[in-house]
C-alpha cells in the first residue's frame, strides 16, 4: 500500500516536472495529494486502528486541494485572458 | 491470494496504469479523463479499506468537483482536438530519472523497515463516530482544524472568484 502510493507520489512530482501545461502541471499536483492521503489511510487501517488520525488528516488534506484547485483554476483562467495560453514557457512576465 | 488482496492488486494496478497514462497523454482531456479513473480507484480502496464516508468524499468532491473544474478549465483555455507538445528529451529524462531514483529509494527504504501494528482494539469508522469527532473539542476532537479549513476554504473561494473576476475595479 505504501508503495503504491510511492508510485503514485513519484508519478505526479514526473507529471509536475515533465508538462508544459498549467493544467496537466495541476494534475500531477492533484496526483501527489492523493498519494499522500492514500499513505495517511493506510497507516491509520493498518497501524493504528483504534484512532481515526489518519482519516481526519486525509479529510483536511482533501479540502485543502479543493482549495488549491479553485485558486489554481482561476488563477490559469486570469493568465490565459492575459497571455492567450497556459503553456509555462510563454508566461514570462510578472508585470506588464 | 484471498479476495481483499485480489481487489487491492486490481485497484494499485489500475491507480498506476492510468496515472501513468495522465501524465503521458498527449490529449489533455484523455489526461483528465485518466485522473478520474485513478481517482475513482482510490475511491475504491477507501471502500475496501473501510472508510467509507472518506469514499463518498472522494467520489463527491475529487471525482465530482476538481475533475469537472479541470475540465471546465481545459474546455475554457484550448480546442478539444489539439495535442500538447511533447515534453522536451531534457525534461523527460530528468523527470524520469527523479521519479524511478525517488520510487527505488524510498521502496527500499519502506520495505526494510518493520511496521508494528498496536494491539488495541479497532474502532469502528461509521458516520456517528466520525461526525461526533469531528465536533468534538475533546482529546480526540477535531473542531478546530474543521472550523480553520472551512474559513480557508470559504476565503479561498471568494478570492478564487475575485481572481477569476473579468473588469476589476
Amino acid at each position: 500500500m505504501i508503495v503504491l502510493s510511492t508510485i503514485v507520489f513519484f508519478v505526479g512530482l514526473m507529471g509536475v516536472l515533465i508538462r508544459r501545461n498549467l493544467i496537466t502541471m495541476l494534475m500531477g499536483i492533484e496526483l501527489m495529494l492523493n498519494a499522500v492521503n492514500i499513505n495517511f489511510v493506510a497507516f491509520n487501517h493498518y497501524l493504528f486502528p483504534h484512532r481515526l488520525e489518519g482519516h481526519f488528516f486525509a479529510l483536511i488534506v482533501m479540502a485543502i486541494a479543493a482549495a488549491e484547485a479553485a485558486i489554481a483554476i482561476a488563477l490559469i483562467i486570469n493568465i490565459y485572458r492575459q497571455f492567450a495560453t497556459v503553456s509555462v514557457d510563454d508566461v514570462d512576465e510578472l508585470k506588464y | 491470494m484471498t479476495g481483499p488482496k485480489i481487489i487491492f492488486f486490481v485497484l494499485a494496478a489500475a491507480i498506476v496504469v492510468f496515472s501513468i497514462l495522465s501524465i503521458t497523454s498527449r490529449k489533455i482531456l484523455r489526461a483528465a479523463i485518466y485522473l478520474l479513473f485513478v481517482l475513482v480507484a482510490m475511491a475504491g480502496l477507501y471502500y475496501m479499506m473501510n472508510f467509507q464516508f472518506l469514499a463518498s468524499v472522494q467520489l463527491i468532491l475529487y471525482a465530482g468537483g476538481i475533475v469537472v473544474l479541470i475540465i471546465f478549465s481545459i474546455l475554457l483555455t484550448s480546442q478539444i482536438n489539439s495535442r500538447l507538445d511533447p515534453p522536451r528529451i531534457g525534461h523527460l529524462v530528468s523527470g524520469a530519472v527523479t521519479a524511478v531514483g525517488g520510487i527505488v529509494l524510498a521502496s527500499l527504504t519502506i520495505l526494510q523497515f518493520t511496521f508494528k501494528p498496536t494491539d488495541m482494539a479497532a474502532i469502528d469508522t461509521d458516520m456517528r463516530t466520525i461526525g461526533l469527532q469531528l465536533l468534538d473539542t475533546g482529546i480526540h476532537g477535531y473542531a478546530l482544524p474543521f472550523e480553520v479549513i472551512s474559513i480557508l476554504l470559504l476565503a479561498a473561494l471568494v478570492g478564487s472568484i475575485f481572481i477569476a473576476q473579468k473588469n476589476k475595479t
